[in-house]
């Protein structure tokens, strides 16, 4: 299958800083992207370069074959959600929502029934001739996608559009625009930095990391087998340890000869025992004292010392700090890396 | 909050003399503020008022029917000062606009020393600067004509109105106009449509500012109308110069109408934004 938008090594840079570096990604026709990164990692300036805020030193953006990335951004064909909304406040909400329209010299009636049909699907009938000023956050955001959508884009742009909501607003509007987006098949690019949005929205995901793109792929690989210890750390498995691999093939936390290996794990995939008897094999024991407890609602979450780190792992029961514990890890839960590369065994 | 407390604690006694201090203090600023003005007002409607006494000794409207009559002419010079002041403003703005919008949206190194260049001219003094101007008008024939005029109180309003139009264009937040490119526009349609409705209270009110400077401009109009223009400013002083107190606070009166008008409606128009903005 042909890419739909297809990013071949793009280069941008402000001066003598480097913000993307050879970034290549292709989008499927229909297809939700997720870019996801921390601040600062590029992902934002990514999207700018899409929608052609930001002028790429080198490189191609095709939509569709044809090579956008020196288009002024009214010639583009794409349509952006801001993180400000950036909404006219000097208009009705009906007159943001037409302004595209507008542009493209539609007649007055057309864009009336357009307008009315954004409005239908976004639940906000009746809100036409109110100013945008009146609206509540999650409204105005509605109106940013009708904006955005009326125009029937090639390609819709969205920079961190739940960001500045409520998190029962933000929950309730990410199942609505996934279901949208799905329903109207418009192939979407969204920026964000938050992983649970970007595990439940997307198709794919592409982790971006100090202008490059790390790994590529869909949510649950990126989530269960994360190809560099930075994509682990990103994706939740935070607790890093050393570990030696044994001639058997088995790992251990001992330091005792063997290949010197980096462990990732999440801290709900392990639990924590007073036992002292071992239970499977294969699994990884670590041993030491809790030093924090936090009730996180369904059971607590431990810091623990061990040898080689402070961890954190969850337990049903209350456990008072300073107790010996033992920290199970099940082998299978384990995401290895070589020490020196940062790369997955 | 803890000096009210106490000094509501301290009693009724001990507040007393503070509150006679204090209306004092305001009775004199009211004096020293309204006094002049209730003088201007006295001397507007005065018929007959000499020497030792303290009011005027008759009260009328004699030297308004004077001012108003059709061969008297303080109507012809206020129309000549509000003509100048109204194509002041259009040759403000007309620079004011573009320069300003450049100016907001320019790296800021170089937007602190354009803007200081426009205000260079306000830091030289005014006499010599209009002298060596009506030197080189009356070569280029421009003395003694409207336009030039009209330059004379352009040079001198555009400190106010390119400073006032970059804050009024660099309080539009950039966004609002990427959205609308995004969306299809061109960069002229963007800037139609978007930014200068958006930044148009800013603008209106350096519009206004530039008028009433306009308005009040003495100085340059002296050395580069006189004598074929005449403006309401002038008037009043050939008035005051030749002794005929009414007639100079009755134009004093008229000038003030529009200043105070306008000052209201400047109020509502300048937005704390746009004015945190000024000199950015």
């Amino acid at each position: 299958m042909t890419p739909y938008l297809s990013i071949e090594s793009l280069n941008v840079g402000y001066g003598n800083t480097r913000v993307l570096n050879e970034v290549s990604l292709d989008v499927a026709r229909g297809e939700l992207v997720a870019l996801l990164g921390s601040s600062g990692c590029g992902k934002t300036t990514l999207l700018r370069s899409i929608a052609g805020f930001v002028t790429p030193e080198s490189g191609a953006i095709k939509v569709d074959g044809r090579d956008i990335a020196r288009l002024p951004p009214e010639k583009r064909g794409t349509a952006m959600m801001f993180q400000s909304y950036a909404l006219w406040p000097h208009m009705s909400v009906e007159d943001n929502i037409g302004y595209g329209l507008k542009m493209r010299s539609w007649k007055k009636d057309a864009i009336a029934k357009r307008v009315g049909e954004m409005l239908t699907l976004l639940q906000l009938v009746g809100f036409g001739p109110r100013s945008v000023m009146q609206l509540s956050g999650g409204q105005r955001q509605r109106v940013a996608l009708g904006r955005a959508l009326a125009v029937d884009p090639q390609l819709l742009l969205l920079d961190e559009p739940m960001s500045n909501l409520d998190y029962k607003v933000r929950i309730e509007l990410r199942h609505e625009l996934r279901a949208l987006q799905r329903r109207i098949g418009i192939t979407a690019v969204y920026v964000t930095h938050d992983r649970e949005e970007a595990l439940t929205l997307a198709d794919r995901i592409a982790v971006i990391d100090a202008g490059r793109v790390v790994q590529y792929g869909p949510p649950e690989e990126i989530f269960h087998r994360p190809t560099s210890a930075f994509v682990a750390g990103f994706m939740g498995a935070d607790n890093a340890i050393d570990v030696m691999r044994l001639p058997n093939g088995s790992l251990t936390a001992d330091q005792v000869g063997g290949e010197k290996l980096r462990a990732h794990f999440r801290s709900d995939v392990a639990w924590i025992t007073t036992e002292r008897s071992a239970s499977g094999d294969d699994d990884l024991r670590l041993a030491g004292t809790v030093t924090q407890a936090i009730y996180v609602g369904q059971g607590y979450r431990y810091r623990v010392r061990t040898n080689g780190a402070d961890i954190w792992a969850n337990a049903e029961e209350r456990m008072p700090e300073g107790a010996v514990v033992s920290v199970v890890v099940p082998r299978a839960a384990l995401l290895v890396f070589s020490a020196a590369t940062s790369t997955r065994h | 909050m803890s000096a009210i407390g106490t000094s509501m604690n301290a009693g009724a006694a001990s507040s007393w003399p503070r509150m006679f201090g204090i209306a004092l203090l305001l009775a004199l600023f009211a004096f020293v503020i309204f006094g002049p003005l209730a003088n201007l007002f006295l001397w507007a409607f005065a018929e007959k008022w000499y020497f030792p006494s303290k009011l005027p000794q008759e009260f009328g409207f004699t030297f308004w029917a004077r001012v108003f009559a059709p061969r008297g002419n303080a109507l012809a010079s206020l129309g000549t000062s509000i003509w100048i002041a109204l194509l002041t403003v259009l040759m403000s703005l007309i620079v004011a606009i573009p320069a300003g919008y450049a100016l907001a949206r320019l790296r800021l190194r170089w937007r602190s020393l354009i803007l200081l260049a426009f205000l260079l001219p306000q830091a030289v003094p005014n006499l010599p600067v209009y002298v060596n101007i009506a030197r080189v008008f009356y070569e280029i024939g421009l003395n003694g004509t409207i336009l030039g005029v009209v330059l004379v109180h352009a040079a001198h309003g555009l400190v106010l109105a390119v400073w006032i139009a970059s804050a009024a264009f660099a309080s539009v937040d950039v966004s609002l106009e990427e959205a609308a490119r995004n969306i299809g526009a061109s960069p002229w349609t963007c800037f139609r449509t978007v930014t200068l409705p958006l930044a148009a209270p800013g603008l209106i009110a350096s519009a206004i500012f530039v008028f009433l400077e306009s308005l009040d401009e003495f100085t340059g109009t002296y050395f580069v109308g006189v004598p074929d223009v005449t403006t309401l400013p002038l008037l009043m002083f050939n008035a005051s110069m030749g002794g005929n107190y009414q007639i100079a606070s009755i134009t004093a009166l008229l000038l003030l109408v529009p200043s105070i008008a306008f000052m209201l409606v400047v109020e509502r128009f300048l937005k704390a934004d746009v004015l945190a903005m000024v000199g950015r």
